[in-house]
């Protein structure tokens, strides 16, 4: 059939990209749009990183030096939205498109135009959303929580907010919707679901996560917008509205939200981990189960961050032990990481030391997490700095080093080279020794009373906060390095072969194509035994 | 590290006189201020004045050291394998070690038991908090931006004061002051009228909002709850005989720009003293006419603030 082949000839013309910037414009290609999300995230990961940096500056020492209080509060409030919703999450979206396919064997994700309606989504949102930072009233001040009635008191910047969650909340819920498909639909022949991939396995049930909770968050806004301007009361309690209700709603989103930041994490450290002990991973089946607890009990211990709120002592009791519960699962994981370094074969690559790093430090902040959920205590801990130090060690060397070893592990197969190994290892010493400098002495100013989310303190917590101040310069500066590796290693570089780690044979798809990955891989589906 | 250690260390490192607002205030109505005190070595929670911030001291720790506990045993096989099957050494792999039932009970059984060795304790003592019932006084504590009123309610019904910033403070805390915190006495922990509560005594707050959520703490009473509009939360603590002195808290709710300058400051005196207090804070009440000293709480009458 002429037209077929016609076809054919089409389809061979387009394995090259397109030229120029219609290539990233009009981007359908699995390996473009992750490269997009991922670049993307690290520009967001610098610039919520300079907010992280003039918070650090102000609290330096006591007194007000640099900035008004009410600018630090925007502050505080935009570094937590944009590394949240521009840095980590669209980074593991980043990742889901470049790897899934790769792992599962499919030749794109099932929904390429969705794909880049998903990404070109987040530069007009975040555009928006700093935009803010320059209307009348100055950006949102009141926490990305976003609480009323303090939120309602945003100016010009409250209608830009709340659209840009919508649109956030958007995007991530079709990110959602291709993972899924493309899981559920694209999978190589003789891959059954308990055969994939931890890192596939950990992003699906994300994906369902971000499904369940991005319209409660998009709907809990939408109550702020119509309070604000259209005479609502849902929160306003002249009206005969619940401000409480707010955080209910909230946190429903909030807390699933937590996990929807770490269960991807969970799955890279799946991978990366057993590739470097030279072993399987051990309990594999066992890990799904306990990532599919953690997901399922993510959605009933939302209460437990509104302890101090007042509540129910059948309530109170009810999500403290919910809470405690998590301990079970995540616990699981960490003995099954442990289990699978035992009699292995260990060796010290940059993905393996970011990886390990995570072992330890989010262990860390698994314990401070325990502490929170016990209530008596959490009256002591809450709204202190013991919550930023709990979360900060969570979301840092638990979530963004993941990624960060993510990057190591993956950058020579997406870029055909391998990077500067030493340079790499500089970044990650630096990396973990700062990031204990910066986060560490948190936990003592907040068990010694230091209120989160204050721009000046009293004296007696001087010294704690410079300690935490030149940790944070120390490392945003470190993260210089993560740019000059990455930018170093797509310039070029020693060839990087198919296996990528010779020594370590890691197992996986994506490790039987060339180094870099063809444009497009996979075009006919491979086997699974 | 020198962590300086609340009013007690400051005392130390500035032999300056007492003269702070409370201070002065208190002396002024004949009470004896005892060296006021926060109990936080500046590194780990305060042990604190109440029975509850014990018992809060004493959980927290025992938490912490199963924590601890556990981190032994978890960062220790994690290092033991780092170091005893390193690939530089000669470690093989044992790739045949896939899973094993019986090891992956005892790790799920041993955590849950864990947690119920901490969640009993913890349940106990939430009913304890809870119970406010039996007050020996209640107050309204109301939270604004960003400030706190106290109105007293029983025995000593009628007093109601604003808590604000002192204003030494209140100075040195604007951007370019060029005061230097370490200057002003408990810089951002002073207010101008501090609640005054007797020792030995429940006292009951009931906590609420007139504008945005604000949260009411004193770390050395082990007592926080927020302030919310539309609601009335309830919050006790009863400070043990012979632990009078001056307490100090902040706000712990992000309530908007001044969210850090809402301090809350509590005189806690012998309930003779708390009598006198009372009587002398109605005797104001009474006589407005005797205004002219600043100390009392009474607002002056038109007749005062209008010229003659």
């Amino acid at each position: 059939m002429p037209a077929a082949e016609a076809a054919h000839v089409t389809h061979e013309h387009h394995d090259e990209p397109a030229k120029g910037i219609a290539r990233w414009l009009f981007a359908t290609n699995h390996k473009d749009i992750g490269t997009m999300y991922l670049v993307f995230s690290l520009i967001m990961f610098f610039v919520g990183g300079a907010m992280a940096m003039v918070i650090r500056a102000e609290l330096f020492k006591p007194g007000l030096q640099l900035v008004q209080p009410e600018f630090f509060n925007q502050m505080t409030t935009n570094h937590a939205l944009i590394m949240i919703f521009g840095a980590v999450m669209p980074a593991f979206v980043g990742l889901a498109n470049w790897m899934i396919p790769l792992q599962i064997g499919a030749p794109d994700m099932a929904l390429p135009r969705m794909n880049n309606f998903s990404f070109w989504i987040l530069p007009f949102a975040f555009t928006l959303l700093l935009s803010t930072l320059f209307v009348p009233g100055g950006a949102a001040a009141g926490g990305w929580t976003l609480y009323p009635p303090l939120s309602l008191q945003t100016g010009d910047a409250f209608p830009m907010l709340i659209f840009a969650i919508h649109m956030l909340g958007a995007s991530s819920i079709m990110g959602a919707i291709n993972v899924i498909v493309t899981i559920m639909n694209m999978r190589a022949p003789g891959m059954n679901l308990l055969k994939m991939p931890l890192f596939c396995w950990s992003w699906l049930i994300t994906a369902y996560l971000l499904i369940a909770v991005m319209p409660v968050l998009a709907g809990a806004v939408t109550m702020l917008l119509t309070d604000h301007y259209f005479g609502t009361s849902f929160f306003n309690a002249a009206g005969g509205g619940d401000p409480v209700m707010f955080e209910h709603i909230f946190w429903f989103f909030g807390h699933p939200e937590v996990y929807i930041m770490i269960l991807p994490a969970f799955g890279i450290i799946s991978e990366i981990v057993p590739t470097f002990s030279r072993k399987p991973l051990f309990g594999a089946t066992s890990m799904i189960y306990a990532t599919a607890s953690i997901a399922f009990l993510s959605f009933i211990v939302w209460g437990h961050h509104m302890f101090v709120d007042g509540m129910p002592l059948a309530a109170q009791l009810f999500y403290m032990m919910s809470t405690m519960l998590i301990a079970v699962p995540t616990g699981v994981k960490v003995f099954n990481w442990t289990a699978t370094m035992w009699k292995g074969s260990i060796s010290f690559e940059p993905p393996m030391l970011f990886a390990l790093s995570f072992l330890f430090l989010f262990t860390i902040g698994g314990f401070s997490g325990v502490m929170l959920a016990i209530v008596p205590i959490d009256f002591q801990y809450n709204q202190t700095y013991f919550v930023v130090a709990h979360f900060h060690y969570v979301l840092v060397p638990g979530a963004v080093f993941a990624i960060m070893a993510s990057v190591y592990y993956w950058l020579p197969k997406w870029t055909g080279h391998m990077y500067n190994m030493a340079l790499a290892k500089w970044h990650f010493w630096l990396s973990t020794i700062f990031v204990n400098v910066l986060f560490f002495p948190q936990h003592f100013l907040g068990l010694a009373g230091m209120p989160r989310r204050i721009p000046d303190y009293a004296v007696q917590f001087t010294d704690w906060n410079m300690v935490s101040s030149i940790g944070a310069f120390g490392f945003g500066l470190s993260q210089i390095l993560f740019v000059i590796v990455i930018l170093q290693c797509a310039r070029g570089g020693a060839k990087a072969s198919a296996l990528v780690w010779d020594g370590a044979r890691p197992t996986g798809l994506e490790w039987t194509l060339p180094s870099p990955a063809p444009y497009h891989s996979f075009t006919t589906a491979p086997n699974v035994e | 590290m020198t962590v300086i250690n609340g009013d007690g260390a400051q005392g130390i490192s500035r032999p300056r006189g007492r003269s702070t607002g409370v201070a002065q205030c208190a002396a002024a109505l004949g009470i004896a201020v005892d060296a006021s005190a926060n109990t936080s070595n500046g590194y780990n929670l305060p042990t604190g004045v109440t029975e509850i911030s014990r018992e809060m001291y004493a959980l927290h720790m025992e938490v912490f050291w199963i924590c601890v506990g556990i981190a032994v045993v978890v960062f220790g096989a994690m290092i033991y394998s780092l170091v005893k099957f390193r690939k530089s050494q000669g470690a093989i792999a044992d790739t045949t070690m896939l899973h094993s039932t019986k090891v992956e009970i005892i790790w799920t059984t041993i955590p849950v038991l864990i947690l119920i060795v901490m969640a009993v304790p913890a349940a106990e003592m939430i009913l304890k908090i809870e119970d406010s019932r039996n007050a020996g006084l209640s107050i309204r504590a109301t939270g604004y931006q960003w400030k706190w009123e106290y109105q007293y309610m029983d025995a000593a019904d009628g007093i109601d004061l604003y808590s604000t910033l002192a204003r030494p403070s209140n100075f040195a805390r604007e951007l370019h002051s060029g005061i230097d915190p370490n200057t002003v006495d408990n810089y951002l922990l002073e207010v101008d009228k501090p609640l005054v509560v007797p020792s030995g005594t429940k006292v009951r707050l009931l906590l609420t909002s007139q504008d945005v959520i604000h949260a009411w703490w004193v770390p050395d009473f082990g007592a926080k709850r927020s302030a919310i509009p539309g609601y009335i939360n309830e919050l006790w603590f009863k400070v043990d005989p012979g632990k009078e002195g001056t307490y100090r808290g902040q706000c712990a709710a992000l309530c908007g720009r001044d969210h850090a300058f809402m301090p809350i400051v509590v005189q806690v005196v012998t309930p003779d003293d708390f009598k006198k207090w009372v009587a002398d804070q109605k005797a104001q009440l009474k006589q407005p006419a005797a205004a002219g000293q600043d100390s009392g709480t009474a607002p002056p009458t038109t007749a005062q603030v209008l010229p003659r």
